[in-house]
Formats: C-alpha cells, sequence, structure tokens
C-alpha cells in the first residue's frame, strides 16, 4: 500500500514536472542548433543570400534587401552566428543566420569590394573603391569607429583599396591599387591607429593574401609579372618581389577577368598561385619564394583553392573558359579531373574538413556539391545566379 | 493578278523601247547593290538571341570591372551620361583593341564588328530594360 502510494506519488510528481518542461523542450528541439556547419550563398543579381548547411547539404531559408551583391564578400563573427555581407554599393549587412533575418545594414560607400574582421572579433573593416580607403566599424552596432582614405601623391589622390585581411596583433593590411603601396594598419587601440605604409610595392597590385600564420602578406600584381610579399614579423625588411619572372618572353594574353588570391593555397610547402595572362598555375616554395613548377591548366585562373588538408588543389578559369574546373594532384602538379559544372563557375568552397566543395554556376542558376575523394557531382541545389560561397568554419581563421 | 500582269506589261513595253544590252547591265548592277545592301542589313542587324547574349556580356563580363550596374568598379563607370559624350569610334576602338597599361583587355577575338556596334549603342544609349 505504501509502494502503491509512493508510486502514484511519483506518477503525479512526473506529470507535473513534465508538464512543466514540455514547454521548454519542445522550444529546444526547434530552435537550439550550432552554427559550424551554416553557410551562405550569394544571389548576385537579386540582393539575396541563401542560408545553407552542409551536414544534409540543404537550404535553410534566405535573407534579402541586401541591394547590389554583385562581387560580394563575407566574413563571420567568431561566434560563426553572424555573417557580415560586404556589398559592391558600399553597403555592410550583418545577418543573423540563426534567426535567418537582417540584423543591420548601413550604406557606409560608394562602391565596396571586400572586408576583414579584426582578431578580437569586435571590429569589420571595409575596403573601398570610391572613396578609396578603409573603414572601421564596430561589428556589435555598426557604428563607424574610424575612417581611412587612401590618399597618396602629392596631389592628395584617392587609391581604390583591394586585399584586405586582418592579422594577429589586431591588425589589417591591405594594398593600394592605383598607388601601388601596401599598408599596415595597427588597430589595437581603436581611437589611435597607427598605421605604416610601405611604398612603390608593384604596379597595379588587384589582390592579396595572408599564410594562415598570420605571417606573410602577399600581393598580386597586374601591371607587371610577380608579386609583393611581406614578412609581418620583420616590417623593417620591407617588401620583397617575389616570382619577378614568370611570364617572361611569353606572350600575355588578353585578361578578361582578375585573378583573385583568396586563403592560402599552400600544400606541404609549396604554394599555388594563379600567372596573370597565362594558362597557368604558378608554383613556388614557402620560405625561399622561388617558382618550382608551373602547370598548363585550361583556362587562366581565377581561383586556385587548396582542399583543406592540401592535396588537391581546385581551380576555375576567367571569361570565356569559365564553364571548367580542373583539380590538380599536389604531390605530382598533375591535372587529374576535368569537371565541366556548366557556364560561369564564379566561386569554390570547401567544407571545413574537406570531404565537400560548393561550386557556384551563375548562368545555370545552381550550386554543385562534388564529392572531392571520388571528385563526382553529389547533388545540385538551385540558386539565382549563384556567385560567392561562404561556410562559418572561415570565423576562425586569419585572413578570412 | 491583275496588278502583276500589268507591271508586267509594263516592263515589256520598256524592254521594247530601249536597247537589250543596257538593260541587262541595269538589271544586273541593280541587282548586285540589293544584294550588298541585304549583306549590310545581315551585318548590321543582329537577332535577338545575340542581342541577349550581348547584354549579359555588358553586365556580367564587362561587369567583372565595371560593375553589374556598370556604375564603375576596378574599372570606371560606363554609364550613358559619360558614354554618350564620347565619339562612337572611340569606343569602339577601345573595346576592339583594349586600353594599353591598364586592365582593360582587347575583345577583337571574342566579338564581331556588329557585336562592337551593339555594344557601343548599349554603353550611349544605356540597355534596354528586360
Amino acid at each position: 500500500m505504501t509502494r502503491f502510494r509512493s508510486g502514484y506519488l511519483w506518477a503525479r510528481l512526473s506529470v507535473l514536472l513534465s508538464l512543466f518542461f514540455l514547454p521548454l523542450l519542445s522550444v529546444a528541439q526547434t530552435a537550439l542548433r550550432g552554427t559550424g556547419d551554416l553557410g551562405i550563398i550569394i544571389e548576385r543579381a537579386i540582393g539575396e543570400v541563401l542560408i545553407v548547411e552542409t551536414s544534409g547539404q540543404t537550404i535553410l531559408g534566405k535573407v534579402g534587401g541586401l541591394g547590389d551583391l554583385s562581387h560580394a564578400t563575407a566574413v563571420f563573427s567568431r561566434d560563426e552566428r553572424y555573417a557580415f555581407v560586404f556589398g559592391r554599393d558600399g553597403g555592410l549587412s550583418k545577418i543573423d543566420l540563426l534567426s535567418m533575418k537582417l540584423v543591420k545594414r548601413v550604406i557606409q560607400s560608394g562602391n565596396s569590394i571586400g572586408g576583414a574582421i579584426s582578431q578580437d572579433g569586435r571590429l569589420v573593416a571595409v575596403s573601398n573603391y570610391t572613396p578609396g580607403g578603409v573603414k572601421l566599424f564596430d561589428a556589435a552596432s555598426l557604428k563607424l569607429v574610424a575612417d581611412i582614405p587612401a590618399t597618396y601623391g602629392d596631389k592628395g589622390q584617392r587609391s581604390k583599396v583591394i586585399g584586405l585581411v586582418d592579422a594577429p596583433g589586431m591588425k589589417f593590411v591591405f594594398s593600394l591599387y592605383d598607388a601601388g603601396e601596401t599598408w599596415v594598419v595597427d588597430a589595437s587601440d581603436r581611437t589611435a591607429l597607427k598605421i605604416r605604409k610601405f611604398r612603390n610595392i608593384g604596379r597595379l597590385p588587384y589582390d592579396g593574401l595572408i599564410t594562415p600564420d598570420g605571417r606573410y602578406y602577399i600581393a598580386g600584381l597586374f601591371g607587371e609579372d610577380g608579386m609583393a610579399l611581406l614578412d609581418l614579423w620583420h616590417l623593417d625588411a620591407g617588401i620583397k618581389r617575389i616570382l619577378p619572372h614568370y611570364g617572361r618572353g611569353e606572350k600575355k594574353l588578353p585578361v578578361y577577368k582578375m585573378p583573385h588570391l583568396e586563403g592560402w593555397t599552400q600544400a606541404g610547402n609549396e604554394l599555388f598561385v594563379p600567372a596573370v595572362g597565362h594558362h597557368e598555375v604558378l608554383v613556388m616554395r614557402a620560405g625561399s619564394w622561388q617558382q618550382t613548377g608551373k602547370i598548363p591548366t585550361y583556362g587562366q585562373p581565377i581561383f586556385v583553392m587548396s582542399r583543406p588538408d592540401g592535396r588537391q588543389v581546385w581551380v576555375n578559369f576567367a571569361h570565356p573558359l569559365n564553364d571548367t574546373v580542373q583539380i590538380i594532384d599536389v604531390p605530382s602538379h598533375r591535372i587529374i579531373k576535368t569537371l565541366k559544372p556548366g557556364k560561369a563557375v564564379l566561386h569554390m568552397e570547401f567544407t571545413p574538413r574537406g570531404e565537400q566543395v560548393w561550386v557556384s554556376v551563375r548562368d545555370a542558376n545552381r550550386v554543385n556539391i562534388y564529392d572531392t575523394a571520388t571528385m563526382t557531382l553529389l547533388k545540385s541545389l538551385p540558386a539565382d545566379a549563384p556567385s560567392g560561397i561562404f561556410f562559418t568554419a572561415r570565423a576562425n581563421k586569419i585572413g578570412l | 493578278m491583275n496588278r502583276h500582269s500589268q507591271k508586267y506589261s509594263v516592263s515589256r513595253s520598256r524592254r521594247r523601247r530601249k536597247p537589250l544590252p543596257v538593260v541587262a547591265i541595269i538589271a544586273a548592277f541593280s541587282f548586285l547593290l540589293t544584294q550588298l545592301s541585304f549583306a549590310r542589313a545581315a551585318s548590321v542587324e543582329l537577332g535577338v538571341k545575340r542581342k541577349t547574349e550581348l547584354i549579359h556580356l555588358l553586365k556580367q563580363d564587362c561587369g567583372s570591372c565595371h560593375g553589374m550596374t556598370l556604375k564603375g568598379s576596378l574599372g570606371p563607370a560606363l554609364l550613358p551620361y559619360r558614354m554618350a559624350k564620347r565619339d562612337a569610334g572611340q569606343l569602339r576602338a577601345i573595346i576592339l583593341d583594349g586600353v594599353p597599361d591598364t586592365p582593360m583587355p582587347p575583345w577583337r577575338e571574342l566579338l564581331s564588328s556588329a557585336d562592337v556596334t551593339y555594344l557601343v549603342k548599349l554603353l550611349q544609349e544605356g540597355v534596354p530594360h528586360d
């Protein structure tokens, strides 16, 4: 009888408890979610981004009203919850990936191209073409913190800014396209920025990148052969020109699209970079910065991206040969596969550990997902003129 | 039927008045002329499909440097209010041969003469709304 009673009590208690916790449980089941497998896809023509997840390879939703997103890029907050999208029209938009809402949007210039987030995640930097310069914003409020006009020459001209990355020590590094300069900004004290300028780095730097350890910054040059290297551990050593003669004796082809230097295509101790005006990927040794090879490719490379483990390098190409992706086997420097995803392949993004790569095919209005081990198509997702694809794992990588 | 036979009779009457060789020469010449003007019209007047392709090229591929809306980016703005002031022949030369020491490439290998004529028209008059 007592037993029965206590059992009865327990039953009543558990009913009460479950009544109390039930709403919480159901909320938890629908709302709790991590963001480590999320990402965004830019739909360039309609000013929207798709929010996707790579575990089930699905589209979760979309966020619109982001303005002109042609050539848009994005960085992520360090908690991987928010995406900061840099639009061509100078718009800086902060998107909540979980609620799939536009949190805030500011028009910060006439024409911008890229951005970066600081080491501590509290500052977002935007590089601008018109008027040329870099602006720093508070990551939480998107309020302007500092304006760095890219002035050069004796008449106070403004240069377009390219190749903006973050670097350790609360630094931002970027290059001046018209001026041929690289600037290092120390933003440790946001009220008193320290700027160090390196002049005569070479003609028309078109993009820049930084090594994953945050030590070397390299700007690619359009106006002449070679690249400009800066060792951020030894700023006094200044700019060193590398790969100075890679195109010597060969006629440069017309360049219908500027290549990109994104991330660091380092595999082993070798780096893979696009050759401007040639159907080639160049290989150089890190440290000595000497060219160790060149790999003939289908067209002029745009993105040369290594799988996170560094064993494969995936390459897409400039107009009019932009229907193709080639895969380089890193140890042998050989092309092991040529894929034809469709017209206008614009960007590629690997999942954090590299088992998939997502490829945007603008004119086919789809994103193709490939298994990188078998190099075969897993799935296609519909997207309106997709361009950049950005996964949240970038949040915790230097320079991305 | 009536009209036709009337016309026919007129030309017949002409033929009777003038010597045959002259008529033949004039006919041959006019035939050639019409053929020539037909050929020119065909090269100038692009099909709808090609025009659509060129608008796409202008927005997407010219747009990769000049901005998708042609408001300018790494390359200068190409909006009608600026382009209309420029000489069409000069714009044509820039598209065909590029601008030395700048990233503007020559498009000669990818575009026909009629393509360039249409692109210049688009630049100066604006892209029709789709």
